[in-house]
């Protein structure tokens, strides 16, 4: 029984391995031979960047159940503090230098992460939530003001490090951390916390520590992410992270439904290139995005999935009666 | 001194319109339990429909005022029905992407109907300062203020004295058991909405009085601020909001005129953090006691 | 679940393919030269993005009906494909991407700077040219494929700075957006220049984009000595303030840039209020000239709407790009880019000689705002 069990969890690895590779190659084809045009080549980095972050901002929101509305702000720290460095360092191969960057984007901003949610996660729901839009706007302001940051102008001309093999490894790397954050004692640990509070706590459960290692944890992939985003646009300003760039994330996890992995990771493909699609559209555009993003949401939380699987389900059990007789 | 008392003015000024705007906020939030998004660019819509009632249209003012606050009762109570209700039973946060998605299709369809040029609106309000010694207060921002103070008092004793505010008290507290005491739950949540959007209505057509221009996304900016001062006062309270609202008017108006200009915004946050820290359900908001 | 899942995503995939493969295969007309604007069509900057788009399109329909661009011993019609890219510089490489897709010739864009500076690597790497009608960032026309045709932020901000010295005003109070590269380039240049001059900023004072109440920031300059407001931003920002000012008992002059054509038709509550004020601006639509009054007409009669410096950028940079082919004699990208080299131009917004640089060493006109009308200054 035991071995049993251990060889299906070898096989699991083996079988996530397989999956990841399998992925990796056909994304290597596609991009390598320019498979797709070159508008669709040049969304696979931001598409991999918003995977990171809808996947990071899962941990808080899916996972502790809390709202935050400042994931932005963590992620303009690892812009910012990773595209100085590379701008200011010299001579150090660019692999390194940019493997350096993005450690450095990921651990600022896994520290402000830190120090922001000591105080802060001891508030509850919408309040909560104010609280991170509130850091999200002080982080933004003060970049906004520090001489070193170009203020308004922006950074501009950061090297362009950023490939889809920097950015596919590093979003597998998050989806693989936050499904073992869930399924390890840490992780049980924070779904009882998001599940029941206090019972949680009552059964001695550091519920403030976990809950800060869990914003930290989000925090570091943010700002990891940033790093990739500055290292793929090139020139990143203050007004690029605002509150609406947090909401646009927000909207990936809670279409993908909260806590779950997959589904953040498909919201934030499906929306990624959605806009992109609309291209066609021309003016309409921002109606048709807007539109389609109320209706999935109704489809999806509003019952009428459940309704739907549900006839389906039924039609089929008919059918299969029928040829049975 | 005199700048001082200046400065204050022009705190209250800003205040005012946040109150207001706060007052639909907290209405929504306090009954429906849900963070309306897209309250913001309603006023959007009162706006532009005033600028197309009187300016294009050309009706008589208090005619098209008030077509204007029906219409967007009618609105809040449309976007409801249709966006919100059948999320009733989803988690909140589901509601407040589409409430996202909404605020975005209201945006989208001003754009396309009105340009993205700013329009300018004559005035429509035409009011006489009055000189307290040497200093001039200016006319509308004292008519804000007291219509915002009106629409406070006449929201509270709404939602205490009625047999309407009683039903919203009580969806509030437990739809089951409201509709189970015979409270017909989607009347009152209409009723809710029809409110806060008809709020909306009063603050777009002040807002418009005020700074007399019309841009598709004139509504986003004070809306973020007013929902900041709706938790700032305690979210769902409505002398709350109020008091959120003009104390985060006169808390910016400061950072900008003693502190720095170019830090204001996030001094206010700075502010709101440390009063939520302190007092983590806002200053007048009702410390909810858990339950297992 | 899983079923309807697949669903979803074969619909996607089948989606994808179809517009990801449209690009392909599509061989380069010789009947028509393809112009690729990329400028914000939606969110808080949309208003200039349209005016270019609109302005543009003007300038395609009087080309294209005279005829077209006469390269050799043909003529080709112009074509434009516009993608939004929301001012944002990432959004904007998907969209040059897209006009790229579409078979783009020539670039007309970025329209803000930010979106342009992420764009210049991007199209310097295709080796296509790269005209925008104003990112006005110094770093625009870094790379030799990349032109403009407006004023430097640096450059009218020291115009500015002169102009004030020349007219006795030491004691200047600013107030500028802090979260917009335009309007804080401009300051950061006219600071300088000030204090060079031996003058004196006595306030600065900030806002943020979108921001409609000045009085706070004007109440604090009322306290000051100054002689002259200096308003480095767009038109609707610079009526708030004067009629905000109005309302305070201020009544200073104001100096602006060239975002501060259209400032009258905000303020027609009060149309004198902004008497006495001078900005920099290379096209004013009330001019008596001929040749914008037809563009005004035209632009009112398809839009109804009047044009901005914005409209009257983006239809120059049409006849640019006509004069540049025409003198190059070829569509090849490299003929092209150095036919922009040492060109000639005369359009509505005054005449042009562009350099290697990507200059186009325009001279400047000082706007008088009079009696509520525009005035060149001499």
């Amino acid at each position: 029984m035991n071995r049993k069990k251990k060889l299906s969890g070898k096989a699991l690895i083996l079988f996530r391995a397989a999956v990841i590779a399998v992925l990796f190659v056909l994304l290597a084809l596609v991009v390598e031979l320019k498979l797709l045009n070159r508008m669709m080549l040049s969304l696979v980095i931001p598409v991999g960047v918003n995977v990171i972050l809808a996947v990071s901002l899962n941990i808080t929101v899916g996972f502790l159940g809390e709202l935050s509305l400042g994931h932005a702000g963590f992620m303009a720290l690892g812009a910012y503090t990773s595209a100085l460095f590379t701008l200011n360092v010299k001579g150090l191969p660019p692999f390194f230098t940019f493997l350096l960057a993005l450690l450095i984007g990921g651990v600022v901003a896994a520290f402000f992460g830190l120090v922001i949610g000591i105080p802060v996660l001891r508030l509850h729901g919408d309040y909560l939530a104010i609280v991170t839009l509130a850091f999200g706007e002080i982080i933004r302001g003060v970049i906004n003001v520090l001489p070193v940051t170009g203020q308004a102008m922006g950074l501009s001309r950061i090297p362009q490090y950023s490939t889809y093999v920097w950015v596919f490894f590093i979003a597998v790397i998050t989806v693989l951390i936050s499904m073992n954050l869930l399924k390890s004692r840490h992780g049980r640990a924070i779904c009882a916390i998001r599940d029941n509070y206090i019972a949680a706590e009552a059964m001695g459960i550091p519920v403030t520590r976990f809950k800060i290692m869990a914003f930290a944890i989000a925090a570091f992939f943010a700002g990891v992410a940033g790093a990739l985003y500055a290292h793929n646009v090139t020139f990143i300003k203050p007004t690029d992270f605002d509150y609406n760039k947090s909401i646009d994330i927000l909207v990936y996890v809670v279409l993908g439904g909260m806590g779950s992995i997959k589904g953040s990771v498909i919201a934030a493909v499906v929306l990624t290139l959605l806009p992109n699609f609309l291209r066609s559209a021309d003016n309409l555009r921002m109606l048709l995005y807007a539109a389609a993003l109320i209706v999935i949401m109704i489809f999806n939380a509003g019952g009428y999935k459940a309704r739907f699987l549900e006839k389906r389900r039924a039609k089929k059990a008919e059918r299969m009666e029928e040829k049975e007789v | 001194m005199e700048t001082f008392i200046l400065q204050l003015i022009n705190g209250i000024r800003t205040g005012s319109i946040y109150a207001l705007i706060a007052l639909g906020y907290t209405m929504v939030y306090g009954i429906a339990k849900m963070i309306n998004f897209a309250h913001g660019d309603i006023i959007m819509v009162g706006a532009y429909a005033l600028y197309l009632l009187w300016s294009v249209a050309g009706l008589p003012l208090p005619l098209a005022m008030l077509l204007t606050v029906v219409i967007c009762a009618v609105l809040g109570v449309t976007i409801e029905r249709v966006a919100y209700k059948p999320l009733r039973k989803a988690p909140s946060l589901a509601v407040l992407i589409t409430a996202i998605g909404m605020s975005f299709l209201l945006q989208a369809l001003s754009l396309l109907l009105f340009g993205a040029t700013p329009i300018k609106s004559q005035n429509i309000v035409q009011l006489k300062g009055f000189q307290i010694g040497s200093i001039t207060v200016p006319g509308l921002p004292v008519l804000t203020l007291a219509v915002t103070v009106v629409c406070m008092v006449s929201l509270t004793l709404f939602i205490n004295k009625t047999k309407a505010g009683r039903a919203m008290r009580a969806v509030s507290e437990d739809k089951q058991a409201a509709s189970l005491m015979g409270i017909n739950v989607n009347r009152t949540i209409s009723l809710t909405f029809a409110i806060g959007s008809a709020l909306a209505a009063v603050a777009g057509i002040l807002y418009l009085s005020q700074y007399k221009s019309l841009t598709p996304t004139m509504g986003a900016l004070p809306g973020i601020k007013a929902f900041v001062a709706a938790v700032f006062g305690g979210i769902g309270s409505i002398p709350g909001a109020m008091l959120g609202g003009i104390l985060l008017g006169i808390i910016e108006v400061m950072a900008k005129a003693y502190i720095n200009s170019a830090l204001a915004d996030a001094i206010v946050f700075g502010v709101l953090v440390i009063v939520l820290l302190v007092k983590p359900s806002g200053l007048l908001g009702k410390n909810r006691i858990e339950k297992v | 679940m899983k079923k309807m899942k697949k669903t979803v995503c074969l619909g996607l995939v089948a989606a994808m393919a179809v517009s990801a493969f449209a690009g392909c295969g599509k061989k380069t007309d010789d009947t028509v030269y393809k112009i690729g604007g990329i400028g914000p069509l939606t969110g808080s900057a949309a208003d200039y993005g349209i005016s270019v788009k609109q302005g543009a399109e003007i300038a395609i329909e009087e080309i294209n009906e005279a005829g077209g661009i006469k390269v050799g011993d043909k003529t080709l019609k112009i074509e434009m494909k516009f993608e939004d890219d929301e001012a944002s510089a990432e959004l904007a490489t998907t969209a040059y991407n897209a006009v790229m897709d579409w078979g783009a010739q020539a670039i007309l864009g970025n329209v803000t700077s930010g979106a342009c500076l992420a764009v210049n690597p991007l199209s310097n790497k295709d080796g296509i040219l790269q005209l925008t009608p104003s990112g006005s960032a110094a770093g625009c026309t870094e790379y030799d494929n990349g032109f403009r045709l407006c004023f430097t932020d640096p450059l009218q901000g020291q115009l500015m700075a002169d102009y004030a010295k020349e007219h006795g005003y030491n004691k200047i109070a600013v107030i500028y957006n802090n979260s917009d590269d335009y309007s804080f380039g401009i300051k950061d240049a006219f600071k300088a220049r000030v204090v060079e001059n031996g003058g004196e900023i006595v306030a600065e004072e900030a806002f943020v984009t979108d921001a409609t109440d000045f009085t706070a920031q004007l109440t604090n300059i009322k306290s000051t000595d100054a002689q002259v407001i200096f308003v480095p931003a767009y038109y609707n920002d610079a009526a708030y303030i004067i009629s905000q000012a109005i309302e305070l008992g201020m009544n200073l002059p104001y100096l602006g840039c060239d975002g501060w054509d259209g400032v009258l038709a905000q303020l027609k509550d009060n149309p004198n209020a902004a008497d006495g004020s001078v900005f920099l601006s290379p096209f004013v639509a009330t001019i008596e000239d001929e040749k914008v009054q037809s563009f005004v007409k035209k632009y009112q009669e398809k839009y109804n709407s009047s044009p901005s410096q914005f409209a009257a950028d983006g239809y120059d940079c049409i006849y640019v790009f006509k004069a540049a082919v025409e003198k190059a004699g070829s569509v090849a990208n490299a003929d092209v880019i150095a036919a922009m080299v040492g060109l000639e131009f005369e359009g509505l917004t005054g005449s042009a000689t562009f350099d290697a640089k990507g200059e186009p060493n325009k001279g400047a006109k000082f706007i008088e705002i009079k009696d509520a009308s525009y005035v060149v200054q001499e």
